[in-house]
């Protein structure tokens, strides 16, 4: 019996564990995880496949972190059902577990489009911990030269760089004809696939992979790909990043309310009482669309594992919410992206831009009524979070919307009432 | 009316900054807008402060990995003031941090960073509401203002020729 169940411990999991003990110092909390390993850093299973970090570096929270909480892990443990009725979840081996408040942390797992020769040796997909390290280790067995990464978005284009740095000769398919789509506009996604291509990785924009093909001396091992419009691509690998999909299985066909995600409310709590559910496997509240949706991001898994923490404890705490926000430093070229970066045509928003094409910078604002929806930075990140600040807080920028994109562009730019609330001066 | 709006968001805003204010009290470098000259003496001595030798030729000509400051100072003519990392109560930059390079001190209220943790992701120069996280470009991770450890002053506060910084007990 666990007061606090948690299943998932990831970002979500972690960070509600620290707000329960905020809140409740002594109600017994379990956390149960498949994986092997918790609270280590999803997004830094590139830099384990580049040999940039190990297992040590990824590691997120002190060895201590489950003694100091006072909670128990329980890893390498899958939870195969729940019963809302009878407050239990059920493990793979039939041991039953009951609680009192559940929060649901189960994250994503990656979409894999059906594609004739996906069951081939060297087909990998790249979420977690135990992805990245057989990659690594099929890189070394094979010596493999050439690879295939489905998807240029952030997952696709951290595993290229990756990739990249390991020798290895890649090829990004993607079906959008701009890479990195969803972060940012036609002209953004051209400079940085300029910077991409010149790292030697080629890009097939427009199409996607219709069959995977094996190596002429053995079939069951990857040797190419065949593009949808026919050309061939030969390679020893071939990495699915195209996307994550809730991992919703375990309210199937229960009272749990299901979109795409898990419908929580401000307060993390999903259609079922007692019940929870935060991070990628929830859709939470946006605040730029006004609307919840997936959003699936490690510090918004973070600020959702929290909320619903506080809220379990018995703490009523509301999510402000979060938006599509992220920031990117693969290949030299550090990007910034938040809110909208492609605004539908409206006469209430107006776009500022501000470029430097020699450089690879480009700046671009989006504004709503004179407030911030939408910032897009590439290689000249400096400070992105006071733009941030100003358009979560949604302060009206028309006196000093020119000064936005200057390049030393700072606090002093600002207003003094708004110095002064937050104390940059006294 | 919309400056009204615009400052009272900021308010909700810095509220939920402070979920868990635990009244603790620290010191923290607060600039006086009024005294400060915009020299930049500040950042050359935090530089200094951050380099190796602690030498300040050496620590701006021959150094590898260049130190850099930590502090920055703006200027909008005739305004001007430096600023560094405030050490949020409720700090955006750990709770965003991909690594768990960034954390806050139960004890001290200190936000520090470990650089050996830091993945360079810049998630934190994302989220930090005074652009007070610095990235230092060649050693590819991020640098922020540790107050100067085990020196009584913070080195900007002890050379600012004009005290326009100041080293003080705030509440969070």
């Amino acid at each position: 019996m666990a007061k606090y169940l948690i299943v998932g411990a990831s970002a979500a999991g972690i960070a509600a564990v620290e707000a329960i003990r905020k809140v409740d110092p002594v109600g017994t909390i379990t956390v149960i995880t498949e994986e092997a390993c918790a609270h280590y850093s999803r997004p830094m299973i590139s830099d384990l496949v580049s040999g940039k970090a190990d297992l040590q570096k990824m590691k997120c929270k002190a060895e201590g972190f489950w003694k100091e909480n006072n909670a128990e892990a329980r890893l390498d443990k899958k939870v195969v059902s729940l019963n809302l009725s009878d407050k239990t979840v059920t493990l793979e081996d039939g041991e039953k577990v009951n609680y009192e408040k559940l929060l649901l942390a189960t994250g994503g797992k990656p979409f894999v489009p059906k594609m004739e020769g996906q069951e081939k040796e060297g087909v990998f997909t790249f979420t977690n911990i135990s992805d990245a390290q057989r990659l690594a280790a099929k890189i070394d067995a094979l010596n493999a030269k050439s690879a295939v990464v489905i998807g240029a978005g952030l997952i696709g284009i951290s595993v290229t760089e990756a990739l990249i740095k390991r020798g290895i000769k890649v090829t990004v398919v993607e079906l959008q004809e701009k890479i990195l789509s969803l972060l940012l506009d036609a002209k953004a996604s051209d400079i940085v696939e300029a910077v991409i291509r010149k790292a030697g990785v080629n890009f097939a924009t427009g199409q996607s992979v219709q069959k995977i093909i094996g190596k002429p001396e053995n079939d069951g091992a990857v040797g190419g790909v065949i593009l949808t419009k026919g050309n061939q691509v030969p390679c020893d690998l071939v990495i699915v990043a195209i996307g994550v999909i809730p991992r919703t299985e375990l309210v199937a066909g229960t009272a749990v309310k299901l979109n795409r995600g898990i419908i929580v409310d401000n307060f993390m709590q999903t259609s079922a009482p007692d019940v929870y559910a935060s991070g990628d496997v929830a859709e939470a509240y946006d605040f730029i669309l006004n609307q919840n949706r997936l959003l699936p991001l490690w510090p918004l898994a973070v600020l959702e594992g929290r909320i619903a923490g506080c809220n379990m404890a018995g703490a009523k705490t509301s999510y402000e919410g979060g938006t599509n926000m992220s920031s990117l430093k693969y290949f030299g070229i550090p990007i910034v992206s938040i809110g909208l970066a492609n605004p539908k045509d409206d006469p209430t928003i107006e776009v500022i831009v501000k470029q430097d094409i020699e450089n690879n910078v480009y700046k671009k604002l989006v504004l709503k009524n004179n407030m911030i929806v939408g910032i897009t930075l590439v290689n000249c990140i400096d400070r992105a979070g006071i733009l941030f600040n100003l358009m979560k807080s949604q302060v009206n920028v028309k006196r000093f919307k020119q000064n936005l994109l200057r390049d030393d562009f700072g606090w002093a730019f600002l207003p003094v009432t708004l110095q002064r609330k937050m104390s940059v001066v006294q | 009316m919309h400056k009204r709006r615009g400052t009272s968001r900021v308010d909700a805003h810095l509220r939920t900054l402070t979920w868990k204010n635990e009244g603790l009290k620290m010191k923290k470098i607060i600039a006086k807008q009024e005294a400060c000259m915009g020299c930049g003496l500040c950042e050359v001595y935090c530089t200094t402060q951050h380099s190796k030798s602690k030498d300040i030729i050496k620590a701006y000509n021959s150094e590898y990995p260049k130190p850099i400051a930590r502090i920055r100072r703006e200027v909008n003519k005739p305004v001007s003031f430096a600023i560094q990392c405030r050490h949020c109560e409720d700090a955006p930059c750990v709770t965003a941090c991909l690594s768990g390079a960034m954390t806050k001190d139960s004890k001290t209220g200190e936000v520090t960073h470990n650089k050996d943790k830091c993945m360079g992701c810049w998630t934190c120069v994302m989220v930090c509401p005074y652009g007070a996280l610095i990235m230092d470009k060649e050693g590819k991770v991020a640098a922020k203002c540790d107050l100067c450890q085990g020196l009584a002053e913070p080195a900007c506060v002890a050379n600012c020729p004009n005290q326009a910084l100041v080293f003080k007990e705030v509440k969070p």
